[in-house]
């Protein structure tokens, strides 16, 4: 019982089911910021898994490291992302991704 | 059952329900407060591991910047951006459907590695620099010097054209469909009658000219 939440497993295994949450919900969602939102999703449960195997390897912090960066890339990648988003409804006055069809003909 | 399990169990429980709400709420703001829920639970599981640095980022520039960049975006859109897509029925089923295979899926895969017999390894000892300010800083200014000045650029970068893209005017031009058919062609009228005007009256012409300057009948 003591085990809970001191092993790297389960974690790993909470880290999994949220990328795979985010994952469904960027392809099921067509709402474009809904679809963002799980794009945020996916990049926490990555740093979830970056930072557990860091705490079992306890011999530098390149884990923590890597979740800086991405931390700071989910950053900007949410700023450039919105950005668009407001360009777009302003363009068509509608936020499905599949509306987003300006290029096909 | 000792608190850093309850403390677990509750971030993660947090984390988990915050991450289906995100992806299963209608309105696009209760999606933001379900990722706010998720983005606070990881950040108490930061902390758990030791982590503590990363936890405040987490809960600066998550919480801080990226969930209240959302809520703006979505008060700025207004209804609209919580409107759900009512496309055709087979549309939506097939999307179900697929949902529920990736769903299946992933449970799967999951189950197939819980039933692996091994011996989860608790985490060893730990000394109170792990997860400082000071050992992060320390390997992100000699280790990572390099791609942490890519990030500054890469930061800038991203606020510039944010704000380039957000800001630009677009206005559709879309030329005006001409309804006569022989101008849409050779973009101009070849004769007056083309261009729909009336043709001027014969008669009133041959009157108002004097007879020797008369063209020969038959070359207009």
């Amino acid at each position: 019982m003591n085990l809970i939440g001191n092993v790297v497993e389960h974690y790993v295994f909470l880290s999994a089911t949220i990328f795979a949450l985010g994952a469904l919900g960027f392809l099921v969602r067509r709402n474009v910021l809904v679809q963002l939102m799980s794009i945020e999703l996916m990049l926490n449960a990555v740093n979830l898994a970056l930072v557990a195997y860091n705490r079992q390897h306890t011999g530098d912090m390149n884990g923590q490291m890597f979740a800086f960066f991405v931390i700071a890339v989910a950053a900007a990648e949410a700023a450039v992302g919105l950005a668009i988003v407001l360009a777009f409804y302003r363009l068509r006055a509608t936020v499905f991704s599949d509306e987003a069809d300006q290029l096909r003909n | 059952m000792t608190a850093g399990n309850v403390f677990f169990l509750v971030c993660g429980v947090l984390a988990l329900l915050g991450a289906v709400w995100t992806i299963a709420a209608k309105s696009a703001i209760r999606s933001a407060v379900g990722l706010l829920f998720t983005i606070a639970g990881i950040a108490g599981l930061f902390l758990k591991l030791n982590a503590q640095f990363l936890a405040a980022i987490q809960l600066i520039v998550y919480a801080g910047a990226v969930v209240v960049l959302f809520v703006f975006v979505v008060m700025l859109l207004g209804s609209d951006a919580s409107s759900v897509s009512t496309g055709p029925v087979r549309a939506r089923a097939a999307r179900s459907v697929a949902a529920a295979a990736l769903g299946l899926l992933g449970l799967g895969a999951l189950v197939l590695v819980a039933g692996a017999d091994v011996t989860p390894a608790r985490f060893g000892p730990v000394g109170p620099e792990h997860g400082s300010v000071e050992a992060v800083g320390a390997q992100i200014f000699t280790r990572a010097l390099v791609p942490f000045e890519l990030a500054t650029a890469l930061l800038i970068v991203a606020a510039i054209g944010a704000i380039a893209v957000a800001r630009a005017r677009h206005t559709v031009k879309q030329p005006k469909r001409d309804p006569n058919p022989t101008r849409r062609l050779f973009h101009g009228p070849i004769h007056p009658r083309d261009a729909g005007r009336p043709l001027p009256k014969e008669p009133l012409v041959t009157e108002a000219l004097p007879k020797k300057a008369l063209p020969k009948e038959g070359v207009l």
